[in-house]
């Protein structure tokens, strides 16, 4: 066989696969997102034009979904940064046993979300939940406050996902060369000098890239708040399109809200490789 | 570092491994609440306050894997004092199995859940490291046009978020059968991990020099047999880093499965919660549950340990 014979048999057959699998679905939807179909009657579905977009970007309930998810990203995507970024300057020094350390700080990452989030509920209980008892806040009721739940809900995200921000500072911080922390010490230059001329600048490119996919994800977030509450407060776009497409059965509503949410990750995906290939080439 | 520590830098490294530790045993808390609850009585699961020592239970686990109903009434003496250890055990915490008509106990739920879990995640990642290798060696070996753009659109779609692809494609697997069916979350899962597994094994490929091949080529091999003989064994630990992180990802997916399944096919990660009774929820079963969902999953991190950066950035990052 050829070798254009040999790279087509090995790379159409997935470029196929995804087309057919994720491509075709989405045009397919895009379709729908013009229609009043409902998944759930038989009814005639007839063409609407533009008006799910209309009433989908002139609803103020829809609107506050994205505020609601918007203050989650912040939220979530801070908290894991100082946590994460914080952890690893920590762990940047000898530390006995240093490789069983971070290895074990990972392993809330690698966890299912669903079953993490089911099992906070325990953890964060009103009456004998751990987290009540150890920060003597009697009676916080935690995932029913609608004050609360979204931090609660983003705590326990921080939690998850902090190892993922401490796992890609460290490597930028492991690779910054002694020779600049020697030369700084002979000049006698103060810590903070230190960490504001040598550190960040050399780890913010990968410091960078785990903000933006971080913040691609909990813009995503779907599984952990689902699991954890159900209150208006709390409900993310995806929640909402979720409810939407499977518990309204506003099929073509729903497919224009998803379309809303592509656009968005799609921008935030051009970024994050953009900047993933400026790392690769170094 | 300087060779030489000052005292106040001598310090200051105490202080942040002191810190460094402690914030590993905030972290570690909710996983031992997990682990530990798993082995708890009943009772102990949900006290004021929390129990943290207790004598541990085997109970939970044999509850997991079997049918039970509350026993209600008085309860039946004789057919305690013939009953296995096993019974005993779940017959003391207040619970007796559902038997069928020749006295068999029935499995429970959770059991078919997890055959499920696996049966899906393993054929999904074999499908998807097997299609995603090929994938990777035709991009790192040859040219194709509009190479960065097929890569780029490779990538966007592992990060379509999955309701807004399950709408168009519960759609789809309505009107061809595939609902609830294990064939249709391997093929959603094969899909999500494809993009994954071939920028992976792109990085693992692209650092095989290609000097291997050429000799081999020169020797008389074809391609193919280049590929399958020379580049294949040297990608070994990158196939398998690549298969465990797919696993893992199919392992722990949620969305998909809620919605693309209720029953038949239904994995552990929407089967758990579903468990959440009001009020009456026995929180030990739902911890031997996850505790056992979790497992394979924290010993693949130290396997794969020396890898996660790489995985986690999608190859980029190689150290």
């Amino acid at each position: 066989m050829s070798d254009l014979g040999i790279r087509n048999l090995f790379i159409i057959p997935t470029l196929v696969f995804l087309i057919v699998f994720n491509i075709f679905p989405l045009l397919y939807s895009l379709g729908y997102s013009f229609t009043d179909y409902r998944a759930s009657m038989n009814d005639p579905v007839s063409f609407v034009g533009l008006q799910n977009y209309r009433e989908l970007l002139a609803d103020p309930a829809i609107w506050n979904n994205f505020t609601i998810t918007a203050k989650y990203v912040l939220m979530s995507v801070t908290g894991q940064v100082v946590v994460g970024f914080g952890t690893a300057l920590l762990l940047n020094r000898a530390i006995p046993a240093k490789g069983l350390l971070t290895t074990l700080m990972m392993l809330p990452m690698m966890m299912c979300m669903a079953v993490v989030g089911l099992f906070w509920q325990l953890l964060y209980n009103p009456s004998w939940g751990i987290i009540n008892y150890v920060f003597g806040t009697e009676g916080m009721v935690w995932l029913s406050d609608p004050d609360v739940a979204l931090w609660a809900i983003a705590i326990t995200d921080i939690w998850m996902w902090s190892p993922f921000v401490m796992l890609l500072s460290l490597a930028g911080l492991s690779a910054i060369p002694p020779s600049l922390y020697e030369a700084a010490a002979i000049d006698r230059a103060s810590r903070w000098f230190v960490f504001r001329r040598i550190t960040l600048p050399l780890v913010s490119p990968l410091l960078l890239i785990a903000v933006i996919f971080r913040t691609m994800e909990a813009f995503k977030t779907f599984d952990i708040a689902y699991v954890m509450a159900s209150m208006e407060e709390t409900e993310l776009v995806a929640i909402r399109l979720y409810k939407m497409a499977f518990n309204e059965w506003q099929t073509g509503r729903s497919c224009a809200l998803a379309y809303l949410m592509l656009l968005a990750v799609l921008a935030i995906t051009n970024v994050y490789v953009k900047y993933l290939n400026r790392i690769k080439e170094r | 570092m300087a060779i030489v520590q000052s005292r106040a830098s001598r310090w200051w490294n105490r202080a942040a491994i002191a810190a460094a530790l402690a914030l590993l045993v905030i972290s570690m808390i909710p996983l031992y609440w997990i682990g530990s609850s798993a082995f708890k009585p009943r009772a102990a699961a949900t006290t004021v306050p929390p129990t943290v020592f207790f004598t541990p239970e085997i109970t939970p686990f044999i509850k997991l894997f079997t049918a039970r109903v509350q026993q209600r009434g008085e309860r039946d003496e004789a057919a305690y004092a013939q009953a296995p250890w096993w019974e005993k055990l779940v017959m003391d915490s207040g619970d007796r199995f559902i038997k069928d008509d020749k006295g068999n106990i029935e499995a429970s739920g959770y059991v078919a859940r997890f055959i499920n879990s696996i049966v899906i995640a393993v054929s999904s990642t074999f499908f998807a490291v097997a299609l995603g290798t090929m994938t990777a060696y035709g991009f790192s070996r040859f040219r194709m046009p509009g190479e960065g753009d097929w890569l780029f659109f490779i990538l966007s779609t592992r990060m379509l978020p999955p309701v807004v692809v399950a709408i168009p494609m519960f759609l789809m697997y309505r009107a061809v059968g595939l609902v609830d069916t294990h064939g249709g979350l391997i093929i959603l899962y094969t899909a999500f991990n494809l993009s994954f597994s071939v920028w992976l094994m792109k990085g693992f490929i692209d650092e095989i020099p290609k000097e291997y091949e050429e000799a081999a080529l020169v020797d008389g091999y074809t391609r193919m047999e280049a590929f399958f003989k020379i580049v294949l064994p040297q990608a070994t630990t990158g196939i398998a880093a690549t298969a465990v992180f797919c696993f893992i990802t199919a392992w722990n997916e949620y969305a998909f499965a809620l919605i693309m399944t209720n029953k038949n096919a239904q994995t552990v990660p929407p089967y758990i919660p579903s468990q959440l009774g009001s009020g009456l929820t026995d929180w030990t079963v739902i911890g031997a549950g996850s505790l056992l969902f979790l497992i394979p999953v924290s010993i693949f991190t130290f396997l794969l340990r020396k890898h996660l950066l790489r995985g986690v950035t999608f190859g980029a990052i190689r150290k």
